[in-house]
Formats: C-alpha cells, sequence, structure tokens
C-alpha cells in the first residue's frame, strides 16, 4: 500500500535520465560508429593473417595443414608448393581463408606450431559479392611482421623472443650445419 | 495580440474572403467546411509523424540513447522516411483471412480518431464543429476504433490476433467505465456538453479557473487520464499487443501501409485524448498572455509527453491486475468523485472544499488499503491430479 508513491518514484528515475542526457556529459552510451570509434583493444581478435618476417615469398607458415585441420567451421585450404622435381616444399602454395565460413575463433593462431598465424584487428570487411571477394587468398593474407607489431605490441614481442630463443638453441645443438 | 490569437481564424477568414468573388453563395459553407477539414487532414498526419519522431527521442534519451538522429538534423527527417518505408513494404494478407474486414480494420481504426479532432476546441473560436454535444461525440466515436481493432483481430485469422482483440475489447470496454465516470462531474458542473461551454466555464482568476484545482477536478483529471492511456492501448496498458506474449497482437497480421495506420490511430488517439484531458481539466485554450492556441498546444504536449514518459518507465500490466485495477480501484473512485462533484456544486464555497476533500482522501486511502498490492503467494493443491 504505497499509495501510488512507487510510481512517482519510478518516473523520477526515468526523469532524471532524460535530464541528465543533455546536461551531463557522458551520460549517453551510443557510440556514433562511423564518426567515433571505440579505442582499439590489443586482444581484439576477428580474422587471421599470415605474418611474414623478410618477403612475402618466404612466409613463416611452413604448409604444415595443422590450422586446416583444427579449424572448425573448416574454412582454410592449404596446398603445398613443389619444386619442379615435384619435392614439397615448406611453404604454401594456395593458402585460402573463406570469411564467410570463420567464425573468428582463434583457434588456427593457437595450434599454429610456427606462429604463422595470428587474428588481426580489422573487422571492416564487408563486401558487395559473397563467393570470390569473401575468399582471402595468399596475397591479401600476408602481412608484414612489422603489422603485427603495431597492433599487437605485447604479443609480437614475446613471440619475437620466442623464435630468437628456438633459432639460438638450433644453433648450439647443431653447431656443424649453421657454420 | 488579438491578431496573434485569431491567427488562423482570420486565415480562414481570408480564404472565404477571397473566394466569394468567384464562388456563388450557396456554395460558401461547404468551403468553409472543407477548409476546416483540409486543416484537419493536413494536422493530423502531420502530428502523428513527429509524435513517433518524439517518442522515439524522448524513450531513447530516457534509456541513455540519442533516438534518431541520422536522418536530417536531429533525426527530423525520420518520420519521412519510414513513410516512404511503409509505403513501399509488400502488403501481406493471409490466406485464410477475410479479405475484405482485413483491408476495412485499418480504415475503420483510423477515421474514428480523426473524427475526433472535430470537436477539440484548439483555441478561442477554434472548434471546427461546435456541437452542442461534443463532449457524447468524442466519447461515442472514440469506441468505435475498439470495433475496427477488433475486426482487424478477427479477420487475420490468427491466434495472435484474436487473443490481441479479445484483450483490447475487455480492456477498453473496462476502462470505458471509469472514464464516463470522471467525465460526468464535469457536465455535472458545467451543465453542457459542448467542449466550447466546458472551456469558457473554465475562465476567470487571469485564465487560471481550471478544474483540475479543484479537488473533484483532480481526481478527475487523474481518472481520465489513466484510463485515456488504456483507451489508446499505451504502456503499461499495453496488453492488446503486449509483444513479449501475443507477437504484435491484433495488428501482427498487418504489414506496410495498413500497419502504419494501426500506429496512426494510436497516436492520433493519444494525441486527442490528451487535447481533451487538456479542454475538460486543464482549461483548454485559457491562460494568461500567451496566445490561446498556444496554450492548448503547450497543454496538450505535456500530457503527449507524460504518454511518453510513462511508457519509458513501465513494464505492463498483467491481464488480472488490469482488470482489478479498473473494477477495484478506479471505478468506485470514480463514483465517489462524483458525490464529491455533486456536493460541490450544492454546498457554499470553503465547505464544500473541506467535504469533497475528505470525501476524495478517504476513499483513495480505502480503496488503496482494500486492494492489496503485491502477490500473495499461497501453496497450490491439486484435488485430482496426483
Ligand atoms: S599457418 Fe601454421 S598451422 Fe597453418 S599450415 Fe601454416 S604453419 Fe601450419
Ligand atoms: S579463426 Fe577459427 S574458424 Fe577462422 S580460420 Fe581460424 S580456426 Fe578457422
Amino acid at each position: 500500500m504505497s499509495y501510488g508513491l512507487g510510481i512517482l518514484k519510478g518516473m523520477s528515475v526515468t526523469l532524471k535520465q532524460f535530464v541528465e542526457s543533455y546536461t551531463k556529459k557522458g551520460s549517453i552510451v551510443t557510440v556514433q560508429y562511423p564518426e567515433e570509434r571505440r579505442e582499439d583493444v590489443e586482444r581484439f581478435r576477428n580474422f587471421p593473417i599470415l605474418v611474414y618476417d623478410e618477403k612475402p615469398e618466404a612466409p613463416r607458415c611452413v604448409a604444415c595443414d595443422i590450422c586446416a585441420k583444427e579449424c572448425p567451421p573448416k574454412c582454410i585450404t592449404i596446398v603445398r608448393d613443389r619444386d619442379e622435381q615435384g619435392r614439397g616444399l615448406q611453404k604454401p602454395k594456395v593458402f585460402d581463408i573463406d570469411l564467410s565460413v570463420c567464425m573468428s575463433c582463434g583457434i588456427c593462431e593457437e595450434v599454429c606450431p610456427f606462429d604463422a598465424i595470428f587474428m588481426d584487428h580489422q573487422f571492416e570487411l564487408s563486401a558487395y559479392d559473397r563467393m570470390e571477394s569473401l575468399n582471402y587468398h595468399q596475397e591479401k593474407l600476408l602481412k608484414p611482421n612489422s603489422y603485427l607489431h603495431q597492433i599487437r605490441p605485447t604479443d609480437a614481442t614475446q613471440i619475437d623472443a620466442k623464435l630468437k630463443a628456438k633459432e639460438e638453441a638450433k644453433k648450439k645443438t647443431q653447431p656443424g650445419t649453421t657454420a | 495580440m488579438e491578431r496573434l490569437d485569431q491567427l488562423f481564424v482570420l486565415l480562414k477568414k481570408i480564404i472565404l474572403q477571397f473566394a466569394e468573388s468567384f464562388l456563388p453563395a450557396p456554395l460558401l459553407p461547404f468551403l468553409s467546411i472543407l477548409v476546416s477539414i483540409t486543416a484537419i487532414a493536413i494536422f493530423a498526419p502531420l502530428t502523428m509523424m513527429y509524435l513517433t519522431w518524439l517518442e522515439r527521442k524522448v524513450i531513447g534519451r530516457m534509456q541513455n540513447r540519442f533516438g534518431p538522429n541520422r536522418v536530417g538534423i536531429y533525426g527530423l527527417l525520420q518520420p519521412i522516411a519510414d513513410g516512404i518505408k511503409m509505403l513501399t513494404k509488400e502488403d501481406v494478407i493471409p490466406l485464410g483471412a477475410d479479405r475484405v474486414t482485413h483491408f476495412l480494420a485499418p480504415v475503420a481504426v483510423v477515421v474514428p480518431s480523426l473524427l475526433l479532432f472535430s470537436v477539440l476546441p484548439f483555441g478561442r473560436n477554434m472548434t471546427a464543429v461546435n456541437l452542442d454535444i461534443g463532449l457524447l461525440f468524442f466519447i461515442a466515436v472514440s469506441s468505435i476504433g475498439t470495433l475496427a481493432i477488433f475486426m482487424g483481430g478477427w479477420a487475420s485469422r490468427n491466434k495472435f490476433s484474436l487473443l490481441g482483440a479479445m484483450r483490447a475489447f475487455a480492456q477498453m470496454i473496462s476502462y470505458e467505465v471509469p472514464l464516463v465516470l470522471s467525465v460526468v462531474t464535469v457536465v455535472m458542473i458545467v451543465g453542457s456538453l459542448s467542449t466550447e461551454k466546458i472551456v469558457e466555464a473554465q475562465s476567470g482568476w487571469g485564465g487560471l479557473r481550471w478544474f483540475v484545482f479543484t479537488p473533484w477536478g483532480f481526481v478527475g483529471f487523474m481518472l481520465f487520464f489513466i484510463c485515456s492511456v488504456s483507451e489508446v492501448n499505451r504502456t503499461p496498458f499495453d496488453i492488446p499487443e503486449g509483444e513479449s506474449e501475443i507477437v504484435a497482437g491484433f495488428h501482427t497480421e498487418y504489414s506496410g501501409m495498413k500497419f502504419a495506420l494501426f500506429y496512426m490511430a494510436e497516436f492520433l488517439g493519444a494525441f486527442a485524448y490528451s487535447a481533451m484531458a487538456a479542454t475538460l481539466f486543464l482549461g483548454g485554450w485559457q491562460g494568461p498572455l500567451l496566445p490561446s492556441w498556444l496554450w492548448f498546444g503547450l497543454k496538450t504536449f505535456c500530457l503527449v509527453f507524460t504518454m511518453i514518459w510513462l511508457r519509458g518507465t513501465f513494464p505492463r500490466f498483467r491481464v488480472d491486475q488490469l482488470m482489478s485495477y479498473a473494477w477495484k480501484f478506479l471505478f468506485p473512485m470514480g463514483l465517489s468523485n462524483i458525490l464529491a462533484a455533486g456536493i460541490w456544486y450544492h454546498t457554499p464555497f470553503p465547505l464544500s472544499f473541506i467535504f469533497a476533500t475528505w470525501i476524495l482522501l478517504l476513499s483513495f486511502i480505502g480503496l488503496s488499503r482494500l486492494n492489496p498490492t503485491g502477490t500473495r503467494l499461497e501453496r497450490r493443491t491439486y484435488r485430482f491430479a496426483e
């Protein structure tokens, strides 16, 4: 038995919000997207890219096919490159990821034993046709290591250190081959 | 000042004088009617369009959003964009529907809500049709809308539509009773059903002698306003179209412009009822300083804003709460309000004020106590199951 006072209380709450939305800065939470943007978060992930160290012809990827096998919706297609004699090379000839199928899970990044594939921050990926322009080929996926440093500095530094340590260890165990 | 006050009346006069030069005399009354109709026919859809804009804007702000702000500055062209969208949409008629009734329902729902505008006194000498029974006309015509809603719900051949229509019927008939009871007090005091006369009866005190400042007027205003929110199916009384329960209620099967017509009827109804509440209890166009039509617009706007505000604040009633609120609270309150108005009319001033206030206060407290709030949960026992 509040004699209708609860109604007044409720209405005062909404009125307060209404007035504050004009007077108090920051009380409206909407981000006006194309003009305003949220700050980029390092851990944000959307769609994978392939990383190369020096030149795009020599990507880190060795075409081991692990990511393609682990990818839950099976959207990665990898064909190993071969030389003239037909021997397998340690790089992919075809590396396609279908954006329309990818579910941005990031499992490919997690399973890759060669730290070759990473999740990108780019999210404005819409296109006018849904077949060819959404099937990302190797050329479109390849990005330099410096780009990774730009979007994910912490991760990139850690990975660089790890790769370097690996390299050193390799040198120590097989001194003859690298000399 | 006088000129400004009579701006629209003068405008009409000028048009008529201009027409006199080439039209035969017997046609002039028809032209006069036509001018008023045109004014209403332009004013009503415009009101509806910008009420939708206002509603989205205000509710958005209450929920810490911007509301429409993309089409035009402050989203002012949004209603036009919506109109184009509605017009170009496919018009679907369900296979099993009663085609003729299905088609007629949206028309039948808009026409009465447009007719309501004819008896509203928009300003001094600005009632389109000054009927002697204006108030009766208003109440009678506004209940035709209920029938149209039932037509729509029935003709759609859809269980959600039918359920919505049934709910609409039950709700509107229940709330019509306290609505009329609250209006009766005004008729008792003024002694006339003409809207012009009712406004004139509230003149004095520098234009502030509104009925809402009397005890019976205040209670009558509250009752009228609550019931009118219910009559136009707006939140918290929107069970006929409760989205979370029955899709969209009676207009589930409507699309495109027909759907927009139902919406239009709702908004026009909201405006007309607010205007009527302003006429009956807030002194209509009476008010100091400002021109009469501006006063009227201002009062109506405040009431419409309150309706939107209510929608931004409250969840929907449950069906049983809705019914018991109408029959167990509003109805007896309306009856005791009539008693208070009668006593007010027959006793000299200070006594009448004291008596009326006490009667209303006691019945308000008594009825609040008799209507327990909150749910009392009891253990449910089954006799036959188990
Ligand atoms: S991206 Fe990594 S896991 Fe996938 S094929 Fe290349 S090296 Fe193997
Ligand atoms: S993010 Fe997930 S779905 Fe997308 S390519 Fe990698 S593993 Fe496949």
